[in-house]
């Protein structure tokens, strides 16, 4: 087979299985759905279908019983049931690793085998190839005319071949008619071993024309086969209702199938997507970033040498150069909805596992994000939602007891605003525990018996490395990687997490994100002769220095701002760079949840935006440093990485102190 | 009643292709190799064959060739059992002789169907 072919196949395959989870998720709510369950089946068909066909006989084998299940559901004569859901998706779970060539447990096949034996067996009584034909009959598929011309060779006897008993597997494939040519020769010349018949056999058949193929499967070398699809000559709609009228299809529903084939038929022509690889896209990004700067460039020379031509023409290309950015950055968006309805699976496996009942509500899936924030948001949204199920929401007998409804809820939404994405995890469960949460941080070192706590501040303990209040681990959480992960890839993210909760009503996980990770609006800054940038999400505010008081405490520097006293850090001290006599410093005021902290600059040039430019891998241990940008005159400014400074400066100012007191 | 014989190394193919085959009212000859299936064709009068390739002392193709020698074997169906990976076997196979196959791993109603496609 060849190996694009095989590509092609791998593609379809993982749309059919995320067209049957999604099929079965939605079954779950409805289970009587007729259509649904027509699709699923549908889906599994022709994923057993190709699979043969590409070689992948052991998904085909696995997938016939479930096939032969739902036929049965689909007929009538079985129940469709949760747990008949639950193995389904099991099933997907195991094609997808048997696609992707992983090691399975063949144990596990074999217990959803049998499982699914068990229940064909209840669901008909008889012979066990009569679900095989059964399978043959389907009821609400198109039908589709063939006339197929199959001439086998003269020695096709030698091989054992009755060819009679392929015409009689056709047969019942449909309704058919049957014309057999023969070219006997007179007597004398007559060799009995031979075959000296070709048939014609005009059938009506729902199946595939792969279908038909595979009746002659043995025989495909040794005989002469054409299959064609008669040519409908009036067009889609009278032949479609002749064909249909036969088998009874009720009026609404043929016009479904009708619309719906020639939707089909259309989109080969009018291709509105077209799919890139998406390193083609960052190169794309990547260009623009390089344009945006030689545009700033362009900007300032011109500025400079006052030429009122040059001045419209670097106007012209820096009103070109933004458009080009944002229709750049715009391509890589995609809607978040995608990754939403991946959580539905997760909630549901788990609130099974926990023995909880967990609906989960989406809302604003259509909010557009970064690609590669998208990506790099999944793991911290499903930890954050395996929280909520494991340690939010109650079992169904604590909820009652509470006067909630047994069903608990988690909802996600996105929404944005402004050069960022808000995305809400919220629950509807016990909420946190708050004297719990500061008995472990006490408990850990964290906090302190004798410092009072807000109520936030109790909540941002969730966050440090190494909590976790499990009382007991299990298998979903309690492993020792906790919130402070979240936080840490969220923080990569350039974003920012915030946990609130009420007792007994609920907790509020808030991720603000920012719309992409290549450009960011920055506060670009003096210090010395160098320049820096800090992130512009993270600056609250810009006070003069010299106009507030400022204090020297504990090797501890502070200012006083509004009457609040806030630590500060220079960065001249932190870079080891010459201070310069400057009567007009400037604290930049930065802001996390919970504290607030001054940066001590030299000069605030401005805010810009800059294109985020990775340092190489020598600078990856430079932990303050998140990246750097080239500015309009050519030179370099490096990006604070905020948080990371502080932390450094923290514990640098920790050891001074510790170091004091022993000495 | 039709007579099929297994022939096959392994005891689990061999019992369940049996189980299944008696199932559906067909009886069963069984024979460990080709050696051992050739000379039971011999003697017992047999409607058609499912071999595995992969056996001592005489491996399917040489059996498949070997039957199609004998006169009363010139035309019943033979089947073989393949696993996926070999397809050039499959087609030494059909050269030998050979009606169709069957892929390994195969299930009941798999085997039924061949059966059927293959035997009147």
């Amino acid at each position: 087979m060849k190996e694009s072919h095989l590509q092609v196949f791998l593609l379809e395959a993982n749309e059919l299985l995320d067209e049957i989870e999604h099929t079965l998720l939605a079954l779950e709510e409805d289970l009587n759905n007729s259509e649904l369950i027509s699709r699923a089946f549908r889906a599994l068909h022709t994923l057993k279908g190709s699979g043969a066909m590409f070689g992948f006989d052991a998904i085909a084998s696995f997938l016939h019983k479930i096939e032969n299940v739902f036929d049965l559901i689909r007929n009538g004569e079985l129940n469709l049931n949760s747990q008949i859901i639950t193995l389904t998706l099991k099933s997907g779970d195991i094609i997808k690793k048997m696609l992707e060539n992983q090691p399975i447990d063949e144990n596990e096949i074999a217990n959803i085998n049998e499982n699914f034996a068990s229940f064909l067996n209840t669901g008909v009584s008889g012979e066990p190839s009569s679900s095989i034909s059964e399978s043959n009959i389907e009821t609400n598929s198109n039908l589709k005319k063939y006339i197929i011309k199959f001439a086998p060779t003269e020695t096709i006897f030698m091989s054992g071949t009755n060819p009679l008993l392929l015409i009689r597997e056709l047969t019942e494939l449909g309704e058919s008619k049957i014309k057999a040519e023969s070219s006997i020769p007179v007597l004398d010349q007559l060799d009995p071993t031979l075959c000296y018949v070709k048939w014609e056999i005009e059938l009506v058949s729902e199946r595939s024309i792969n279908d038909i193929k595979d009746v002659f499967i043995f025989v495909e070398d040794d005989c002469i086969l054409e299959i064609s699809e008669e040519v409908i000559q009036t067009g889609i709609f009278e032949n479609t209702i002749n064909v249909k009228e036969d088998c009874e299809i009720v009026n609404d529903e043929l016009a479904q199938t009708i619309s719906k084939k020639t939707t089909a038929e259309v989109p080969k022509e009018v291709i509105t997507s077209i799919r890139v690889n998406s390193d083609k896209l960052d190169e794309l990004v990547n260009l623009v970033g390089e344009l945006v700067i030689v545009q700033a460039r362009l900007t300032q020379i011109a500025v400079k040498q006052n030429n009122l031509d040059l001045l419209s023409i670097s106007e012209e290309v820096e009103r070109l150069t933004w458009n080009l950015r944002d229709s750049t950055l715009n391509i890589r968006m995609l809607a978040i909805g995608t990754t939403f309805n991946k959580f539905k699976r997760l909630v549901r496996d788990l609130s099974m596992n926990l023995k909880k009942e967990v609906e989960l509500v989406t809302n604003g899936g259509e909010t557009e994000i970064d690609k590669t924030v998208i990506e790099k948001l999944n793991d911290p949204l499903i930890h954050i939602i395996r929280n909520s199920i494991d340690h939010g929401i109650e079992s169904p007998e604590d909820r009652i007891k509470n006067g909630k409804s047994s069903v608990g809820e988690i909802k996600i939404s996105a929404a944005q605003s402004g050069g960022y994405v808000y995305i809400k995890i919220s629950d509807d469960g016990a909420g946190l525990d708050k004297n719990r949460i500061l008995k472990k941080a006490i408990e850990k070192g964290l906090a302190s018996w004798e410092k009072e706590y807000s109520d936030s501040e109790i909540y941002h303990f969730v966050f440090l490395p190494g909590f976790s209040t499990a009382a007991s681990i299990t298998s979903v959480s309690g492993r020792g990687v906790g919130m402070d992960v979240v936080k840490r890839s969220i923080e990569t993210l350039r974003g920012t997490v915030e946990i609130d909760s009420n007792p007994g009503v609920g907790t509020v996980v808030t991720c603000k994100l920012p719309l992409t990770l290549a450009i960011i609006e920055g506060l670009l800054v003096r210090v010395s002769n160098e320049y820096f940038v800090i992130p512009l999400s993270q600056v609250e505010e810009c006070v003069e220095y010299h106009t507030q008081k400022s204090f020297n405490r504990h090797g501890r520097s502070l200012i006083e701002i509004r009457g609040k006293l806030i630590p500060y850090i220079s960065l001249n001290q932190v870079f080891e760079l010459i201070p310069e006599y400057n009567p007009r410093e400037q604290v930049v005021i930065i802001k996390d949840s919970e504290y607030k902290i001054g940066i001590k600059v030299d000069q605030i040039i401005g805010e810009q935006q800059v294109v985020i430019k990775s340092m190489g891998i020598v600078f990856k241990n430079v932990e303050t440093i998140s990246g750097a940008t080239i500015l309009g005159d050519g030179s370099v400014a490096l990006i604070l990485d905020v948080f990371n400074l502080i932390a450094k400066v923290e514990k640098s100012e920790q050891a001074y102190t510790n170091s004091t007191i022993t000495y | 009643m039709k007579k099929i014989m297994t022939v096959d190394d392994s005891i689990s193919v061999r019992q369940m292709v049996a189980f299944t085959l008696k199932e559906a009212g067909y009886s069963i000859v069984e024979a460990v190799d080709g050696l051992d299936g050739l000379n039971k064709a011999k003697s017992i009068p047999i409607n058609m064959i499912i071999t595995d390739l992969n056996m001592p002392n005489m491996d399917g193709i040489e059996f498949i060739r070997n039957v199609r020698t004998l006169p009363q074997y010139k035309y019943i169906p033979i089947i073989m059992l393949t696993t996926e990976s070999q397809q050039e076997k499959k087609m030494a196979g059909k050269s030998a002789g050979a009606t169709g196959w069957i892929v390994k791993p195969f299930n009941a109603d798999q085997l039924l169907a061949v059966v059927r496609k293959v035997l009147p």
